[in-house]
């Protein structure tokens, strides 16, 4: 008799995401929902110059006001919390959670005020003086590199933070470049292209700005902290290491989380002195980012220069590629700041096939906001600079850029592909996914429409580019908080499923596809199973959610559990239905004999049955709850094809995205929906940066376009309707086949927009065009071609 | 993002609202819908110490047929200008620019009167208000008076209105060809340069033009150059382009910030000058 699904297999299925009811109704519970008896609110004064040393800081009018129960100066928190620590193995200056001595970019905090309501601290805020010696701001990324105008940490001459290293053919594990392969490949080639790249700094600007509560009990001698955080674990091990305190002393709490984008990766200072006032004074306080100091205290993403040099046969074949990189990481290292361009450095092969390949970085201090991770973190720049490099070779040439690309792929039968960067390609097959976004693109359609656009005088551009990315962040080789992720499965006495995660989603929806997966597993209802994370007492391990590694890391280690519960749940079952375990299946809440479907028991009763085992079996403990530690021996590389056509407006420089086609592999799909969501958000910010988005600072080093009045975010009528195809190269570094989708989005869309917006300019000569793309700068470049 | 503490009351009536005012010593300020104000208060670039809420006075709100004029209340949100079917029949372009302000939030909260009171330098509705010879009738301890568009614009943010007075309405006499043309700024949409130009036109010949720019300068303006070299003449590509390529050059003062130079937004008057006249023309021929 053939078994009859009720219960549908869940993944691979378009759910709706779970969490989405609650948030759209305002019934989600962030930070800034935690209210605690007592609760003080802590308000942060700012430097509002770039760089100065501090001549007088006045705080007593601020102490004295009705309502403030404290005033801190760095000076004063300096003795209550170590320096800042980073999370890279590079050298790096000290840096005080709020400022002693000398500000290095406006935004830096000078002092705390604590009171009553936030109004009173703001208040208090504004009735501190202080008073600055200025000194000359280091803006300009090459000039800060002479030692021009200042030095900004004097252990950091000429302001290199990191002196330059080097990577690719011909440097040894030492770091020891040998230039002889490069330097022939260039000897040999036919045609080299050479072009100064900006990859502009961006305002990661997530919905929910950040904010703390910290609750420190002397009673307990314990903290507890809710963060809008990626990773409440590391948060807690570095707040522990900061304070003094034990791990097993701290709890850290992340809630609803309204977007990260990379930016809540970093522990920041605004989260120590939190903890440390709130230790300091044995009161609750609260701290909650207010928009005009998320552009200037939360992390910058981007802002690399590259100068990129191509050499290559006359057919395009590429012979070899020199990225020289600089860096421009603000006034500070941060967790991850160091580390961030040298996956540059690792991803400059792309997709191709490259015999010789030289790359270096130097990164640089300056005296803006510090970057770090955002959306993509180094990669985007790597597929940038390299895909705007062989479109210019393209160009050069006059061939199709989608031939150009064919002739330097990796072919399909060399994976796993060690690239001589370090890295391995699990899997790919990328001549497959051009052919798939030709076709859906109509590429051949579309160059005749452009063409027939140009005779009408309409200024209409083609782009197209390849990219890889590397997601599924692990092993712990490659990941100083180790490369990881936790996860506990719980069989509850009804027969519900509770299950833990180190995963910290904060709009990727793991509670939605880590459910599918684990009512597959059990053959149960997707309401059943509850997926808990983002707390450390709940969640005992964990690393949390950025490189796209929640699914393909910590969705591995869910399964892991699962599967170790199932098999225990097998071993009380089996007794029960006097059949080896090894014969029995779970499927729409029951566990049955293979072929017996009516034979079963329920789901609930053998969960029952484990908790009250009478008679427990030989050899087997109660209950039902198992973990697993899930490493991946490798990272995972998801791929994919974007294209593009814009028209720009010939009188006014405007440029338009008219279509956009996004083909994307990142392995097995467990919700289509949810990766088609993620896809959305990833070109958004991609587009967003090749068209709008740009953190502006003037030559004093203050941002100009530090408020959404001047920052562009790009909205949903920036976009024609996205056009997405899946394709699905399941990885083999986990079992699930999962690459990872979070970030692609942000890779192949910004080079494909600039390479569209450069054919439609075509007729002015023009080869490149830096982003962001805005219209002025447009508009100069069909003036000058007029000229 | 934290504004200094301050009371806030609802005014009744408009006559409520002036003796409020009044009251309050110069102490208070009106709000409506907030969108200029309150961002201001929140950089505590203002710093009322009392908000007197006027958006809810019935005699504010709605857009209204008086004789041959059209009479919007001052309280009336963009979002209604733009959806109006009288507007979108007797005065589309007053309908076209009501449509392009800022974001939905902004047109759905954001008055009429909030903007002319404000009068941001890259407002929208100051442009198409000059063209339509608009009066603008305001209320104050001394009773009514009634303003011409002409003379309310003064400078930056600055206007005929004394701080204890009340802008009611604006009234106009609608005309069907008129356009708006306008450069989004990408961050906020506010105009970078926003044209609106009104043509009278019989037996194909411009009787008179009237041609207002917003976004270049200190405050909305009108361009006479362009109207006086567009009076008189048929109507047609030629005159229009010439018109249109004058536009701004009698203009002193033009703006510059990270978004647009100077000499950007000079090269856009012309641009979208044209097309506005190219609108006016296309919806009097309809």
């Amino acid at each position: 008799m053939a078994t009859t699904h009720v219960l549908p297999k869940l993944v691979g299925q378009r759910i709706k995401r779970r969490e989405d009811p609650r948030l759209i109704q305002g019934r989600g519970t962030y930070v800034d929902d935690v209210k605690i008896v007592g609760m003080q609110h802590i308000a942060f004064k700012r430097s509002d110059i770039a760089h100065g040393r501090i001549r007088r800081l006045d705080v007593s009018v601020a102490k004295a006001l009705e309502g403030v129960e404290a005033v801190f100066t760095g000076a004063q928190l300096a003795e209550l919390i170590r320096p800042m620590p980073i999370g890279t193995p590079f050298p790096s200056p000290t840096h005080r959670a709020i400022a002693v001595d000398v500000v290095r970019y406006v935004g830096e905090a000078v002092a705390v005020v604590v009171a009553r309501d936030r109004y009173v601290a703001r208040d208090a805020v504004d009735a501190i003086v202080v008073e600055y010696e200025p000194l000359p701001a280091v803006v300009d990324l090459e000039r800060a590199m002479t030692g021009q105008p200042a030095v900004i940490h004097a252990d950091f001459p000429n302001n290199i933070a990191l002196p330059q290293i080097a990577s690719g053919t011909g440097v040894d594990a030492s770091g020891k470049a040998d230039d002889t392969k490069i330097d022939q490949a260039f000897a040999a080639a036919d045609v080299v292209i050479s072009q100064r790249m900006v990859n502009q700094r961006l305002v990661p600007n997530a919905m929910e700005p950040r904010g703390v509560v910290a609750h420190y009990e002397p009673g307990k001698g314990s903290l507890t902290m809710w963060s809008s955080t990626q990773n409440p674990h590391i948060l807690r091990s570095m707040v522990a290491g900061m304070l003094g305190l034990g791990e097993s002393q701290v709890r850290a709490i992340a809630p609803e989380v309204g977007g990260g984008f990379g930016a809540k990766i970093n522990i920041y200072a605004e989260e120590y002195v939190a903890a440390a006032v709130s230790k300091a004074l044995g009161l609750p306080v609260k701290w909650i980012e207010e928009r005009t100091e998320a552009f200037v205290a939360t992390t910058h993403g981007r802002d690399i220069l590259g100068y990129v040099d191509l050499a290559a046969t006359k057919d395009g074949k590429v012979l070899g590629l020199k990225l020289r990189l600089i860096a421009d990481i603000g006034a500070y290292n941060m967790l991850l700041t160091a580390a961030i361009p040298t996956l540059t450095m690792l991803m400059a092969n792309a997709t191709y096939d490259i015999p010789a390949i030289r790359a270096t970085l130097v990164e640089v201090f300056t005296n803006k906001t510090p970057t770090d991770a955002y959306r993509g973190a180094g990669r985007p720049e790597a597929t940038y600079f390299v895909e705007r490099a062989m479109d210019m070779l393209a160009a050069e040439l006059r061939i199709d850029p989608a031939e150009v690309r064919r002739r330097n792929f990796i072919p399909s039968d060399k994976f796993p592909y060690a690239t001589q960067m370090g890295a391995v390609y699990d899997s790919g097959d990328y001549e497959k996914a051009l052919d798939v976004a030709l076709a859906a693109a109509g590429w051949e359609a579309l160059k005749a429409e452009r063409d027939a656009a140009r005779k009408q005088g309409r200024l209409v551009g083609l782009g197209l580019s390849m990219y890889v990315e590397v997601c599924g962040v692990g092993p712990s080789a490659s990941l100083p908080t180790g490369g990881w992720e936790h996860a506990q499965v719980t069989v509850e006495r009804d027969g519900r499923i509770t299950a833990a995660t180190g995963a910290s989603p904060h709009g990727q929806g793991n509670e939605t596809t880590f459910a599918q997966m684990l009512a597959d597993q059990f053959g149960v209802p997707l309401e059943h199973v509850t997926i808990l994370h983002g707390d450390t007492a709940v969640v005992k391990q964990g690393i949390g959610t950025f490189g796209s590694r929640s699914q393909a890391v910590g969705g591995t280690a869910l399964v892991m559990a699962g599967a170790r519960v199932k098999a225990k749940m097998a071993k009380f079952a089996g007794p029960l239905l006097e059949a080896h375990e090894a014969d029995l299946v779970f499927e729409n809440g029951i566990i049955s004999v293979k072929g017996l479907p009516t034979s079963g028991k329920s789901f609930k009763d053998v969960a029952s049955y484990a908790y009250v085992p009478v008679p427990l079996p030989e050899g087997l403990e109660p209950g039902l709850s198992e973990e697993a530690f899930f490493e991946p021996k490798n990272n995972t590389y998801p791929f994919g094809c974007h294209i593009s056509m814009v028209e720009v407006d010939r009188q006014t420089g405007e440029p338009r995205l008219l279509k956009l086609v996004a083909v994307d592999d990142a392995g097995t799909l467990i919700n289509p929906l949810i990766v088609e969501g993620q896809i959305h958000g990833g070109l958004a910010q991609g587009i967003g940066q090749a068209l709008i988005e740009e953190a502006v600072y003037d030559e004093q080093g203050q941002l100009l376009t530090g408020s959404f009045m001047d920052y562009a975010m790009p909205r949903a009528t920036d976009f024609p309707r996205f056009e997405l195809q899946a394709m699905v190269t399941p990885t083999p570094v986990n079992p699930l086949g999962a690459k990872g989708v979070g970030e692609a989005g942000t890779l192949g869309s910004t080079p494909c927009l600039v390479a569209a917006t450069v054919d439609a300019l075509r007729e002015f000569g023009v080869k490149h065009i830096d982003m962001s793309l805005r219209p002025e700068k447009l508009w100069r470049i069909i003036q000058g071609g007029r000229a | 993002m934290i504004p200094t503490g301050f009371e806030y009351e609802r005014a009744t009536s408009v006559a409520d609202a002036v003796a409020r005012l009044r009251a309050s010593n110069g102490a208070a300020k009106l709000i409506a819908g907030g969108h200029s104000l309150v961002p201001l208060m929140k950089l505590r670039l203002s710093e009322p110490g009392r908000l007197i809420d006027i958006a809810r006075i019935p005699e504010l709100c709605g857009i209204r047929q008086v004789g041959d004029a059209i009479e919007i209340g001052a309280a009336t949100v963009h979002h209604d200008v733009a959806t109006s079917p009288l507007i979108a029949t007797r005065c589309p372009m007053l309908a076209e620019a009501a449509a392009e302000i800022g974001d939905p939030q902004v047109r759905n909260r954001g008055t009429l009167g909030g903007s002319l009171a404000h009068a941001d330098p890259s407002a929208d509705y100051p442009a198409v208000i000059l063209v339509l010879n608009a009066t603008i009738h305001i209320v104050g301890p001394g009773g009514e008076r009634v303003v011409q568009a002409a003379t309310f614009f003064k400078d930056l943010l600055t206007v005929d209105l004394d701080p204890q007075e009340v802008i009611v309405s604006v009234r106009f006499k609608p005309v069907v060809s008129a356009g708006y043309a306008k450069l989004h700024q990408r961050a906020s949409h506010y105009a970078i340069v926003g044209v609106a130009g009104v043509l009278d036109i019989q037996g194909g010949v411009v009787r008179s033009a009237c041609v207002a720019v917003t976004g270049a300068s200190t405050h909305a303006m009108r361009l006479s150059n362009v109207e006086h070299a567009l009076a008189g003449q048929p109507l047609n590509d030629e005159s229009i382009h010439k018109a249109a390529s004058i536009a701004g050059a009698g203009v002193a003062v033009v703006n510059a910030d990270v978004h647009a130079s100077e000499e950007y937004r000079r090269a856009m008057i012309p641009v979208f000058t044209k097309r506005a006249l190219e609108k006016a023309r296309a919806r009097s021929s309809a």
